[in-house]
């Protein structure tokens, strides 16, 4: 046969890490000038510091206080962390099993609809009741971070080409008969079709999750705090609060920013590291 | 093969086939030829065993015994290759779907690339490829599971012209080589008149064989033939064909 028709080339790299560089300088550009700023008028209006504390301050209180912050931190963190995972876990592990059984999927999707649409601060309280403190709190974080997983990977499941899948019909062996026939190519297109197919939009979900899953340990930590115990950073943020302490207040929240910050970039290069061979959204515009 | 009375009315009311008779010959190169939507794709799909006829049925001349899915390759009209998975990967699938490792399907995989004219292009993705040389990608999974009989639902309807001659061509040359039967869909009478040894018209709606005109096959098919007169008659005759046909069918 001839030889093969046109086949382009992959962008230069050059160009790339220059804009790569100009989009973290200029961000970064605007924070110092911001900072500065806000330094500034709070020396100019020696505006007290339980009012509105200078970046300065708030910056040596964050040393001062590092072993106390630095604690709650990884109190919440882990928090965060361990309601994703339990999330990812739960969320995909419901959206195969819905995409393998419609009966299951007819059976359970409206609870986790209506887990979904009832705001966490107002189950918290009753979480509290019911179960330890720690455990409450993971709960609350689980159920924010769970919905996005499970919406997010059902769709990807389902957005398969129709004509691939005609390709399993095709060239497949023939289906056994029975329920257990049909399960096993059900099972077999899931692998090889549905979840690579899927990756895209869990990876969107997983995003979405991460970002809710610290909502939800902030939200049912300030439940718990208020109920009289608790060591996160949230409950730091009310401590503060109650004592006026408005620097430390701010360095909590400083905190609570940077880890939402490392924890979305963490998931897009997860997603990155996941997609970067295929998939549209991880593909460098051609210069 | 035969379709015998085949027809086909969709769920929702939709006759797409009624009354279509067709025979296929051992190693010949029939195309379906019709306007879009006269059920030419429906056709083709009952043939290859993906829709079941509400109609007549489907015959398998030679033995009725054996399996015919194995024998048969579909190429279908977007190359619908897996985005997440090389040239290489999407080709392996059929014989993936039968049980069969990498490692073993890999000399097979080879060939066909190689037949197709992609073989320096296993390890890309098909994002990385032109449309034509995907729709090669395509045609290569299809010809991986070496088949009898080659169904194409028109595969190079989407591709620039100069593209198409030239996958045209190399359509035949992969047929010289392998020997099956081809049933081609397409709406283009010049592309049927190029490629086939026999077209068989088809009316719209509901879809049937208006009539089936043959091609001498032992015309050599190249660029002299594109453009010679007993070419241009063909396609005359065809046209002239197709639009009576249609026209009987819209009064």
């Amino acid at each position: 046969m001839s030889a093969p028709d046109d086949h382009s080339d992959t962008p230069q790299a050059g160009t790339a890490t220059a804009s790569t560089a100009l989009r973290i300088a200029i961000p970064l550009g605007v924070l110092i000038v911001a900072l500065g700023a806000w330094e500034m008028s709070v020396r100019l209006t020696s505006v007290p510091s339980y009012i509105l504390p200078a970046p300065s301050v708030i910056g040596r209180t964050m040393v001062a206080d590092w072993p106390l912050l630095w604690g709650s931190l990884q109190v919440t963190l882990e928090t965060t962390l361990l309601g994703l995972a339990l999330a990812v876990l739960g969320g995909v592990g419901l959206a195969v099993l819905f995409s393998l059984s419609r009966i299951v999927e007819y059976s359970l999707y409206p609870f986790a609809i209506v887990l979904q649409v009832t705001p966490v601060i107002a189950v918290a309280p009753l979480l509290l009741i019911y179960l330890p403190q720690n455990v409450a709190v993971l709960a609350c974080a689980w159920i924010v971070a769970f919905f996005p997983v499970l919406s997010n990977t059902m769709l990807g499941l389902r957005s398969v080409d129709r004509s691939l899948l005609e390709l399993f019909a095709l060239y497949g062996p023939a289906p056994a008969p029975g329920i257990w026939g049909r399960f096993r190519l059900r099972a077999r297109t899931l692998w090889i079709l549905r979840a690579p197919a899927a990756l895209p939009a869990f990876m969107a979900g997983l995003r979405i999750a991460t970002g809710l899953s610290l909502i939800g340990a902030v939200v049912a930590e300030m439940a718990a705090g208020s109920a009289g115990a608790g060591s996160g950073l949230a409950y730091r943020i009310i401590e503060s609060q109650y004592r006026l302490n408005i620097p430390r207040l701010f360095a909590a929240l400083v905190l609570l920013a940077g880890v939402g910050v490392i924890l979305f970039l963490a998931m897009a290069g997860l997603s990155h590291l996941a997609l970067r061979h295929w998939h549209e959204s991880e593909r460098r515009p051609e210069p | 093969m035969a379709l015998r009375h085949v027809g086909k009315t969709y769920a929702n009311g939709v006759a797409a086939l009624s009354d279509l008779s067709l025979t296929v010959v051992d190693n010949e190169f029939l195309s379906l030829l019709g306007p879009s939507g006269c059920g030419k794709s429906t056709a083709l799909r009952i043939l290859a065993g993906l829709i079941a006829p509400t109609a007549g049925n489907v015959v398998w001349t030679d033995d009725s015994s054996a399996d015919h899915r194995g024998q048969i390759g579909f190429v279908f009209q977007d190359p619908t290759l897996m985005p997440w998975a090389t040239v290489a990967d999407n080709v392996w699938l059929p014989l993936r779907l039968r049980g069969v490792g990498r490692r073993e399907a890999r000399d097979r995989i080879g060939e066909s690339l190689n037949l197709v004219g992609i073989g320096d292009f296993a390890d890309a993705f098909p994002h990385e490829l032109s449309g034509g040389m995907k729709m090669r990608a395509s045609l290569a999974r299809a010809l991986v599971v070496r088949p009898r009989l080659l169904l194409m639902d028109e595969p190079f309807a989407a591709l620039d012209e100069l593209t198409r001659f030239r996958l045209n061509d190399d359509l035949l040359a992969v047929r010289e080589k392998l020997g099956c039967t081809v049933v081609f869909v397409t709406h283009s009478v010049f592309e049927s008149v190029y490629l086939s040894d026999r077209i068989a018209v088809m009316t719209a709606r509901p879809g049937a064989i208006a009539a089936e005109v043959p091609i001498d096959p032992h015309g050599p098919r190249d660029v002299n033939f594109r453009t010679s007169a007993p070419y241009a008659q063909l396609c005359r005759d065809v046209s002239d064909r197709l639009a009576s046909r249609n026209r009987a069918g819209e009064a």
